[in-house]
């Protein structure tokens, strides 16, 4: 998943960035509403996260900006402000949670992943496909009753073709869901990931459409 | 009394009632007055016509006294024909036996038997009698109180229905104030919204001005507290979630560059918040000294090169100092000083140009110094907070506390001095004056 983060503090931004890297995720961030139009316009994110008071505007404003502008990307809101009432005027502004600081980094990635579930369309949380199961909580990739370990950036591909089976995911995409903008992208990378995957999970069943991208489908058929 | 309803019911019902009485009174004289007048000239003409007819000698005295009786006021009038040696001719039937007559001719008031009488007595010398007709003042009274009665009695009646009628209207006329009454009390605590005085009457739109005004002031009181406290939450609060995060990242990360990386976050963390807790420890003392309190001759130069020590100047930066500032001789507590000076000049610091310059001057006059940087400055519609409590101006980077120029601020009150802060008049950064208070002729 590739997530949004918009927070002016630092330190705090940048544990956001490392601390949801580690659940598995590209993690973007900015500083400010400007930036994060910006960011808005340029990609597509599965979930943001958004600090409630940023330098340049409230992220309350940023949010219904969003919302009016048909934006439906699920949003986490953090805010230090975590009274009843200000809980209220966030989740009405239309978030589809609030965490209040300080938050412990777990449940905030839980709840990321809860909300882009649900934008999703899924209740269940691991995701199963083609006989192979993957608990984006616990980082697990089972394939036919077995364990297979990933890498986080495997991890990032599989779940990207498993979120939606036998939809076809062209290779900007999967590279947009690989890397953020600080990251410098390898020219092949994608292909690495999709090769190592194969010998994981069995070859057949990640199928390569010529000119198109990469797709999952049943190793049976 | 509280209602206006039950006030003007009770003055308009009281005022209403004093009319009819005072109306009443008027025709109780004035009947009273026509009444004797009418009755006097009855009395004359009846004792003209008895005596007329005992002088002409065709009726006998007895008969010309017996007609004068009237249904319901019946014996009104009694006749009494005397001789003049005193001997009692003749009588009306219901004449009193006592003598009514007096010596001359006229109108007399008698008092005879314990009842008063009106009597008009005709003397005739010729016949050698006397004729006396009256009535009993008694029953002139009764006349006049059954008048009376006749006007009070309807206006019993009618009372309790204009009380009634009058109750209804104040009730109908009041309506538009019980409107706005419950259009007030029907809100929540929260609800600020000014009331529409376009329908009210004309009388209760001022109330209804002032109400709005209220409702501003209260509204904008309210605005500002949240906002400080949500200012206040987010400087305290922002840190510790950066800490934790940071701490959580170092146990969970494999990566060994990521958790020295995480860990030396974790210190930056530790020093920001050590940073505020001294300026909120500062605050709190400066907050709890006297205005002027403990003073001692100064040297404003040094004090300022200490502070000016004490904050970190990033390479690049040219700080300008005023000679004039040396040897400047101020009075006043020295921690004071120190804290307006370091933390203006730490804020012109944060907000300069990586190779602009700091400007340290002394006014001319001894009126104060003045520091100017190369910022951004402030917008002005944001200048009358930036001494605020964690107050932060769009666009800051987040290094600041919020907390430098409210410091600055509260000391150089302790101080007895007056901060002022403006853009300079070019718009090419921030000018922070410290100078004497108004009314005084010197810098303290």
């Amino acid at each position: 998943m590739r997530i949004l983060v918009i927070e002016d503090d630092p330190i705090l931004s940048d544990g956001l960035r490392v601390g949801l890297g580690l659940a598995g995720w590209t993690v973007d961030t900015v500083a400010g509403c400007a930036d994060a139009h910006a960011a808005l316009a340029a990609a597509r994110f599965d979930a943001i996260v958004l600090d409630l008071m940023l330098p340049d505007g409230s992220g309350l404003d940023l949010l219904a900006e969003m919302r009016s502008e048909g934006d439906a990307t699920p949003v986490v809101l953090l805010t230090a402000l975590d009274e009843i009432a200000d809980r209220i005027r966030g989740l009405d502004a239309g978030a589809d949670d609030y965490l209040g600081k300080p938050f412990d980094l777990d449940e905030l990635a839980a709840r990321v992943r809860a909300v882009a579930r649900r934008k999703g369309g899924r209740a269940d949380p691991v995701l199963r496909a083609c006989g192979i199961e993957l608990d984006p909580a616990g980082l697990r990739a089972i394939v036919d009753e077995r364990e297979v370990p990933l890498s986080r950036r495997e991890f990032a591909v599989l779940s990207a073709l498993m979120e939606r089976p036998g939809i076809i995911r062209s290779r900007g995409e999967l590279e947009d869901r690989l890397y953020g903008w600080q990251e410098e992208i390898e020219s092949n990378a994608v292909e690495v990931h999709i090769h190592n995957l194969r010998a994981k999970v069995g070859r057949a069943r990640i199928e390569t459409v010529r000119g198109l991208g990469y797709r999952l489908r049943n190793s049976s058929s | 009394m509280t209602s206006l309803r039950h006030r003007l019911f009770v003055l308009l019902l009281a005022a209403t009632g004093a009319l009819w009485l005072c109306a009443v009174l008027w025709i109780y004289v004035g009947s009273r007055i026509e009444l004797e007048h009418v009755l006097d000239a009855r009395l004359q003409e009846a004792a003209r016509m008895v005596h007329s007819l005992v002088a002409s000698g065709n009726v006998s005295p007895a008969a010309a006294t017996a007609p004068f009786q009237e249904a319901g006021y019946e014996k009104q009038l009694s006749c009494q024909i005397w001789s003049l040696d005193g001997r009692l001719v003749a009588r009306s039937s219901g004449a009193p036996e006592a003598n009514l007559t007096q010596e001359n001719e006229g109108f007399a008031d008698r008092d005879i038997g314990g009842e008063s009488w009106r009597v008009y007595t005709i003397v005739d010398a010729q016949k050698g009698v006397r004729v006396a007709v009256g009535d009993r003042i008694g029953l002139r009274d009764r006349l006049v109180r059954d008048l009376m009665l006749g006007l009070i009695g309807p206006a019993l009646i009618i009372m309790p229905l204009l009380g009634a009628l009058i109750w209804l209207g104040l009730g109908r006329g009041l309506s538009p104030l019980n409107r706005i009454a419950g259009e007030i009390a029907a809100r929540d605590g929260d609800d600020m919204r000014p009331i529409a005085d376009a329908a009210a009457p004309l009388e209760v739109r001022p109330l209804l001005r002032a109400l709005n005004e209220l409702f501003g002031k209260v509204d904008a009181a309210r605005r500002h507290e949240r906002d400080v406290t949500a200012f206040a939450a987010h400087e305290l609060r922002t840190p510790l979630a950066g800490l934790k995060t940071q701490a959580q990242v170092a146990l969970a990360t494999r990566d060994d560059q990521a958790r020295v990386s995480a860990l030396r976050q974790i210190i930056a963390s530790v020093d920001r918040a050590t940073r505020l807790t001294r300026q909120l420890l500062t605050l709190a003392k400066l907050d709890a000294m006297p205005i002027l309190g403990q003073r001692e001759a100064l040297d404003l130069g040094l004090v300022l090169e200490e502070a000016i020590r004490d904050c970190k100047t990033p390479p690049g930066l040219r700080i300008v100092l005023d000679p004039k500032l040396n040897g400047l001789a101020v009075r006043g507590n020295r921690e004071c000083l120190h804290l307006v000076l370091r933390n203006l000049h730490e804020n012109a610091v944060a907000h300069t140009v990586a190779d602009g310059t700091i400007c340290w001057r002394a006014m001319p006059d001894g009126a104060g110094i003045m520091i100017e940087d190369e910022g951004p400055g402030i917008a002005e519609d944001e200048m009358p907070f930036v001494t605020q409590r964690f107050y932060r101006t769009r666009g800051t980077t987040s290094s600041g506390t919020g907390l430098g120029l409210a410091i600055a601020s509260v000391a150089a009150n302790r101080l007895g001095m007056q901060l002022t802060i403006a853009n300079r008049d070019d718009r090419s950064g921030l000018r922070c004056t410290l100078g004497r208070p108004p009314g005084m002729m010197s810098f303290p």
